[in-house]
């Protein structure tokens, strides 16, 4: 499937099957509206008068290459990736949401997690159940040894303890099964102080920082408890935690932002983190209830997509202050292989969320609808017919994704948002459908920028 | 060539016929977890 855009001036061509990416110049790029698949190394008769602005040279020219490009793989490659998704089965669980607090110190209005609490009630998880969800990976990893950890919440700082021991009792046993944890946070960061960020600096492999932007857009919608600034609280402490982090070398961290109908020029908020000494960014767009009065809803799209245009301008005509946004990366190179973007979303096969009281979900956007309860890691149960169901939702099993050219970069997206508003795990959630192409096509755009900046 | 720049190597049915080896981290596309979408991934066999 061949997929065919403009973007900072630029003729892109993405060829998903082969994931070969193309410019081309206004004759072939003109001249792919009119051939397909099977190509001759004859030219049709008829091309130079359907391309009759452009001269019988360029016309030959172009389709010469174009056929090139063909008999490579390169373009109207065939989509024959169909074979392996049919012998997809369950992997081991090597990645594991650890929800330690279903509590937050924050009332942020887009919470999907009903301000921290999952819709029951509002708890910390205690340190044997961290243990014991280290156990479970560890049994349930087979021969895996990277495993995945994140603690998340509510706001896992919320629960320190537990944090801190499960980090100990994973380091204290990880050599001896042969693995290798790596720990990720996600953090408002009200509580921290510099024993946490001490801590995190050196535990954790990636750290996700959530700040909405500019204070306007950041207290409208993330509320404290005492009605004060939460930026004045949450900046100056980020700050600090990306300041050692980077000292030590560490470059992996997100500041995370969440746009919503509030703040639809987003662009704004992502440059005054960047001003706020921050490089690696991220913005994503509110997914919730087109009923709450800040929610996208598709009439948004429009405006969103001039938005990403902007931000991709800038990002393509910095020459400092360089930064890194989190949706316009993408690997043309070494990006994961095809049988990895069968299957993009992790959830309830390789991937699961435990609660603070040991229940199993398949996601953390999961936790607390008891339809998709999994098991409990206190009495040792786990559902294997929920796993098996999630090893089989690929983008051969999901409505429409074999058709869409993004599919080997969205992989199928988010089975949970699919579920909950979508009604159906394998029936993709449009509006986030779009967003993503959207994303994909500036993301190609600044990768093409970058490739042919370096080739001069 | 004159009318066409391609910019990468478009290796995916040769990343079809070796890969699935597990590797590489877990992917998650929920917006509220930003830490590894598939296309901020890379592949942990190849060096």
């Amino acid at each position: 499937m061949v997929h065919k855009f403009k973007q900072l001036g630029y003729n892109i061509v993405l060829d998903s099957d082969s994931n070969g990416v193309h410019v081309l110049d206004d004759c072939a790029y003109d001249m792919l509206d009119l051939i397909s698949a099977p190509m001759s190394e004859e030219m049709p008769l008829n091309l130079p008068a359907q391309l009759a602005k452009y001269s019988e040279d360029d016309v030959r020219g172009a389709y010469a290459e174009l056929y090139t490009l063909y008999k490579e793989g390169s373009l109207f490659a065939e989509d024959d990736y169909k074979k392996y998704s049919d012998t997809m089965v369950k992997s081991p669980v090597k990645s594991m949401c650890l929800n330690v607090s279903h509590d937050c110190n924050l009332r942020c209005e887009y919470c999907f997690a009903q301000t921290g609490d999952f819709g029951g009630e509002r708890c910390i998880m205690p340190p044997e159940i961290g243990r014991k969800a280290i156990d479970f990976l560890i049994e349930r990893s087979a021969n895996r040894e990277n495993i995945e950890l994140d603690f998340f919440g509510g706001e896992p700082l919320m629960a320190w303890d537990t944090v801190m021991e499960t980090v100990k009792y994973a380091r204290s046993i990880e050599k001896q099964h042969g693995k290798n944890f790596r720990f990720t946070i996600t953090t408002n960061g009200v509580l921290l102080d510099d024993e946490k960020i001490e801590f995190i600096n050196r535990e954790m492999v990636n750290v996700v920082l959530s700040l909405d932007g500019r204070r306007e857009t950041t207290d409208r919608i993330r509320k404290t408890l005492n009605g004060k600034s939460a930026y004045d609280v949450i900046v100056p402490k980020f700050q600090k935690l990306v300041k050692g982090r980077t000292t030590e070398g560490k470059t992996d961290y997100y500041v995370r932002a969440t746009f919503t109908k509030y703040n639809l020029d987003f662009t704004e908020d992502v440059l005054h983190m960047r001003e706020l000494g921050f490089e690696q960014l991220s913005a994503e767009p509110v997914v919730t209830d087109e009923k709450e009065p800040f929610a996208i809803t598709g009439a948004d799209l429009p405006r969103i997509y001039s938005e990403y245009d902007k931000l991709c301008e800038v990002m393509a005509n910095r020459t400092k202050d360089r930064f890194n946004f989190f949706h316009f990366m993408v690997d043309l190179d070494q990006g994961p292989c095809a049988i990895k973007r069968l299957r993009g979303c992790g959830c309830g096969n390789d991937y699961v969320a435990v609660d603070p009281n040991g229940n199993i979900f398949p996601c953390h956007q999961f936790v607390g609808i008891d339809k998709w309860k999994m098991g409990n890691l206190n009495d040792g149960t786990f559902d294997d017919e929920i796993k098996s169901y999630f090893a089989k939702t690929h983008l051969y099993s999901k409505q429409g994704c074999a058709d869409c050219w993004a599919k080997f970069y969205c992989s199928g997206g988010c089975n949970a948002n699919s579920y909950i508003y979508e009604g159906d795990c394998r029936k993709p959630h449009k509006l986030s459908c779009e967003l993503q192409r959207k994303r994909l096509e500036c993301a190609l755009a600044l990768a093409v920028h970058k490739a042919l900046a370096d080739s001069k | 060539m004159k009318h066409v720049v391609t910019v990468n190597k478009a290796n995916l049915k040769a990343s079809a016929e070796k890969g699935g080896c597990g590797k590489c981290t877990s992917s998650c596309q929920s917006a509220c977890k930003t830490s590894c979408t598939v296309a901020n991934q890379k592949c942990e066999s190849v060096k």
